[in-house]
């Protein structure tokens, strides 16, 4: 791993090439890159790079310069950084953001400048549906989604009791409510609300035995999640029961699971194994450029980058008529890793969400498998309430 | 603006000479604060006044931490709390119909007060390393107790239904901007009057030998508590200038790492200078900003330069120049 | 809500406030001592933690990980302490705070440097891997290992202080250090052992929390307030209050979790109780911290200065 910082260099000298050959299009980049939740914007902003660097530092047929900004995960950070985006660096499109509460405190000065924003992993509720806006393009998820799969999931399986487990915080509420929007016909027996970063799980893991529900639903991102998935395999209830999770073993967590985390179910809209040919490309490109397995926050990233690409080459090039570009966007036709992939009225996806498993793929690596696509061409719950059209 | 005032503090000073250098740098920084507008309005460069009022948001909060910090001797690990409360107050205020600006300070100096009473009387009680941790302990319960009101946004936070308003200022980041900055200036003038007068000598007599002070027959808690409560008043002044700032409002404001940067500012300015913190405020973000643009492993330079700070500028930034007050408590 | 769902939550109580214990004495005696806050004690368990998945990894011995994480960690508190902690030992709180905040931020960042931001591999020894049926629950068996090795640490703690001539020297250190100074006695060599002895601790902490916790940057700061809220609730530089303070953080917390959702529902309305339950969970241990301080600001069992 110690590969990291010739990379952030060759990366650096990536994005400072276009900009030599004058650059068209100016894009910034806001994510989280430092402190303990760093991976995940990492992996966006790596995904995002590699379809940039696969056209030549073009997109749109334009060159493009990106720059990169660090929030830090804090609001407030955030806000004074899109400013600066806008008014120092004057970007055309801004795209990243990884985390909803820093979504939350951009959100209004990103609408109120007209710039094109293109999303690549926080979804939060109110952006799909109240505050919606018309400049505003998601390619991965409302975070509803990837709960709401695996409610219908449980639906089709037929479980009779369900026990959902979340951290106290409102990201960890929305995932059980959308578990509990599409699981139909059982009964949730218990919810349980553990501490934000809690290290120990073992007073939930008892409540676990004392409800003996027929599955669980658990959303525990990053460390908690191994956290819980290790401690879990230790009380023997992984390989007893079902196990239904969000954002618990993905492309940054199974590194550190390995075989512990073996039969652990996930819902997603990407996976490395899906069928269709862009995926493949990226993958292998992907790896071969990192030396790992992509995550779904990488595809994201790739994702948002050819989003970006498909609409510049509808409009040559050029952000400055601003409504022409939104409709390039909406219209947006592209090649996603997803498979089917579509902009809703409100600019969050219209994909097919996945269930998958945590199973060794053909080179022997602990990886994602898909078992199943129980919510094809899902489109957000909240969408009914955004007033556009 | 320190010049002029008189100073019965002033004979522990070097003397005449040696302060003109400081006040020379009070007005060498308040000419920087009053050139950033018209040069941004200049050059077009807008975004530098926004990076500004960030830096003057957090000055406003290390001046306030510092007279319970430095002056008062109490480390206080928890103050993000105010800048938070003072946030929230905005929002809540805000959202229930109470937007006019000046009602919204006058009801947020009347909870924030009262707040900070109750709790500064249960923290003082304790010395040395369990205040340092009552006070964290407080900050952390505030802290859990905006991220669970889901009404109020949780942990995501909330953007502001609209900015306080102030007649035909409001919204206008130009008159934040200078709000911010005057408010400051009033701050400093206020602390340079108060550690002067009989009330900051006994805090600072607090401070070094609590014993000798009831010895002579002056209880110091209520000196110890009016300065924590002024403190943290002047922390949640900054907070409601951070909502107006951000229009937006989250328990990230409450964060102990939070709590953690603003002593940093604190002592890397100077802790017992008057205006030390506006430098370590302006010290601090800066070279995070300049760190930022090196190398994303920013933090791995910081944190030497932390150490370093400690080791070498026990003073801190504002020591360097002449004038040579010491912060007695300091062994 | 059965006896036995009870007793396995006191039981898991008892386990996590001994793993508290492990990080809270090294932390007490260092402060007790020396009077000494060293933020950067959650870095060493970090450090512990990073040691023993390597060596387990590269060895495939749980043991041989043990012994890499404490020796490892022993040796980086004497080269810590010789580098300039020592320095800090005269400063003020303040500047201990600050001091050791830096080494926090550089520590996480420096094995995000070494080893990225992912987390590492590490699972318990095959020996410990499969649960024990208790009272019709599953109980891991590597947490009864946990619970082992903390009493051991606390019993050995207790021999070597009250049984022993250095540990003769530690009590007398932690109530007057001018008095032992003056006795004859080298303090600075005192307390570096003091010093490298937590250390070890913490090292030994972090190896051992390594098969059931998330090995990745920044996993120390968590546990350290959890362990600062120990001591301060035990009493600071007291052994008996870490291991008090410990038990008594670990069952309110877990207790708090496990049981006081389950209590609220059967009073309060399913709405108000689910609201709550786990408010209340996660502000549990500060309110904790301060009905103690606000009652006895020396904490439960403080040390009695001379």
């Amino acid at each position: 791993m110690n590969i990291r910082i010739p990379r952030a260099i060759a990366i650096a000298a990536l994005a400072a090439l276009p900009a030599a050959a004058q650059a068209d299009v100016k894009i910034g980049f806001l994510g989280t890159f430092s402190g303990p939740a760093a991976a995940l914007g990492q992996d966006q902003y790596d995904g995002f790079m590699l379809a940039v660097e696969q056209n030549g530092g073009k997109l749109g047929g334009t060159a493009v310069q990106v720059v990169k900004e660090d929030d830090q995960l804090k609001p407030d950070l955030g806000v004074q950084l899109v400013q600066k985006l806008l008014e120092k660096d004057k970007v055309d499109l801004v795209t990243g953001v990884t985390f909803s509460n820093v979504m939350m405190a951009v959100a209004k000065p990103l609408a109120e400048s007209g710039v094109l924003f293109v999303g690549s992993n926080a979804g939060p509720a109110p952006l799909a549906g109240k505050q919606c806006s018309a400049n505003f393009f998601f390619t991965s998820f409302q975070n509803d989604n990837q709960a709401e799969v695996l409610g219908q999931y449980a639906t089709d399986r037929k479980y009779a009791k369900m026990m959902l487990l979340a951290p106290n915080y409102q990201s960890g509420r929305d995932q059980v409510a959308g578990f509990k929007r599409f699981f139909k016909g059982g009964t949730v027996v218990a919810e349980v609300y553990a501490q934000l970063n809690q290290p120990d799980f073992s007073a939930e893991i008892a409540q676990i035995q004392a409800a003996q529900p027929d599955a669980i639903f658990a959303f525990f991102p990053g460390g908690m999640g191994v956290n819980f998935v290790k401690q879990m395999n230790q009380a023997g209830l992984l390989h007893k029961l079902p196990v239904l999770t969000v954002s618990t073993v993905d492309g940054t967590t199974l590194p550190a699971l390995k075989d512990t985390a073996l039969g652990v179910l996930a819902g997603a809209a990407w996976g490395p194994d899906l069928p269709n040919a862009a995926n493949k490309a990226f993958v292998a490109a992907f790896e071969q450029k990192h030396k790992r397995i992509p995550s779904q926050y990488a595809a994201q990233g790739y994702n948002a980058a050819l989003a970006i690409n498909s609409a510049l080459a509808k409009t040559g090039g050029s952000t400055a008529d601003k409504a022409a570009t939104r409709a390039a966007m909406r219209s947006a036709g592209f090649n996603a890793v997803v498979g089917g992939f579509k902009f809703n009225t409100n600019g969050f996806p219209i994909q097919d969400q996945h269930v998958f498993e945590v199973a060794k793929d053909a080179q022997g690596r602990v990886s994602l498998k898909t078992i199943a696509t129980p919510l094809p061409a899902l489109r957000d719950a909240y969408v009914g309430e955004c007033p556009l059209k | 603006m320190s010049g002029t005032a008189p100073n019965p503090s002033a004979a522990r000073e070097a003397g005449p000479g040696a302060s003109r250098w400081r006040a020379g740098a009070t007005a060498a920084l308040m000419a920087v604060g009053v050139a950033v507008p018209i040069y941004a309005a200049l050059t077009g460069d807008t975004y530098l006044v926004a990076l500004a009022s960030r830096i003057l948001v957090y000055a406003l909060a290390a001046v306030g931490l510092n007279l319970a910090l430095g002056f008062g001797g109490m480390v206080s690990f928890g103050h993000a709390m105010y800048l938070g409360l003072g946030a929230y107050a905005v929002l809540l205020l805000g959202a229930s119909g109470v937007t006019n600006g000046w009602l919204q300070l006058a009801i947020l100096v009347i909870v924030v007060g009262v707040v900070a009473a109750v709790v500064g009387t249960i923290s003082l009680r304790t010395r040395g390393i369990a205040f340092i941790m009552i006070t964290l302990a407080f900050a952390q319960l505030f802290y859990f107790l905006f991220v669970s009101l889901k009404a109020w946004g949780g942990d995501e936070g909330m953007s502001l239904p609209q900015p306080s308003s102030f007649g035909p200022f409001t919204g206008n980041r130009t008159a934040l901007y200078f709000a911010l900055l005057a408010t400051l200036a009033a701050a400093l003038a206020g602390t340079h009057r108060l550690v002067g007068s009989r009330f900051g000598l006994v805090l600072r007599a607090t401070r070094v030998n609590e014993r000798r002070v009831r010895a002579l027959g002056t209880a110091p808690l209520p000196y110890r508590l009016a300065a924590y409560v002024l403190s943290a008043l002047l922390c949640a002044l900054a907070g409601f200038f951070l909502a107006n700032l951000t229009g937006f409002v989250s328990p990230a404001y409450l964060a102990w790492t939070v709590s953690g940067e603003l002593i940093v500012m604190v002592v890397l300015g100077g802790a017992g200078t008057v205006v030390g913190p506006v430098a370590g405020a302006v010290g601090l973000l800066v070279l995070e900003e300049g760190l930022k643009a090196l190398t994303e492993h920013w933090m791995a330079i910081l944190g030497p330069l932390i150490v370093l700070m400690v080791v070498l500028l026990r003073n801190g930034l504002w020591s360097l120049l002449p004038g040579g007050v010491t912060n007695e408590a300091r062994r | 809500m059965s006896p036995a769902f009870l007793l396995t939550q006191v039981l898991n109580g008892v386990q996590f406030g001994l793993l508290l214990f492990l990080m809270a004495a090294g932390l007490t005696l260092v402060f007790g001592i020396m009077n000494f806050v060293n933020l950067a004690h959650g870095s060493l368990y970090m450090v512990g933690a990073y040691v023993a998945a390597l060596t387990y990894g590269r060895t495939g011995s749980f043991a041989l990980a043990l012994v890499a994480a404490v020796v490892g960690v022993f040796v980086l508190g004497i080269v810590l302490d010789r580098l300039g902690f020592a320095a800090l030992h005269r400063r003020d709180h303040l500047d201990q705070v600050l001091a050791t905040f830096g080494v926090v931020l550089f520590a996480n960042e420096a094995m995000r440097m070494l080893f990225g931001s992912a987390p590492l591999y590490m699972d318990a020894p095959a020996a410990l891997s499969q649960p024990v049926v208790i009272a019709g629950f599953n109980y891991p068996a590597y947490r009864g290992a946990i619970i082992v090795a903390g009493l051991l640490v606390a019993v050995g703690l207790h021999l070597l202080i009250e049984r022993t001539r250095l540990g003769m020297l530690i009590r007398a250190g932690a109530s007057n250090r001018d008095m032992v100074s003056a006795l004859g006695v080298n303090v600075g060599w005192l307390a570096r052992l003091v010093f490298a002895l937590g250390a070890a601790l913490a090292g030994f902490a972090g190896a051992m929390v390594g098969p059931i916790l998330s090995i990745q940057p920044g996993m120390g700061e968590p546990v350290l307030i959890l362990t600062l809220v120990v001591i301060v609730v035990g009493g600071i530089g007291s052994i008996r209050g870490a291991l008090f303070g410990a038990l008594i953080v670990g069952i309110v917390d877990t207790l708090g979790r496990g049981v006081l959702p389950g209590l609220l529902h059967l009073v309060l309305s399913p709405s108000l109780a689910s609201a709550a339950g786990p408010a209340l969970a996660s502000v549990g241990v500060y309110l904790l911290m301060a009905a103690v301080l606000a009652f006895k600001p020396d904490g439960l069992f403080p040390v009695r200065h001379s």
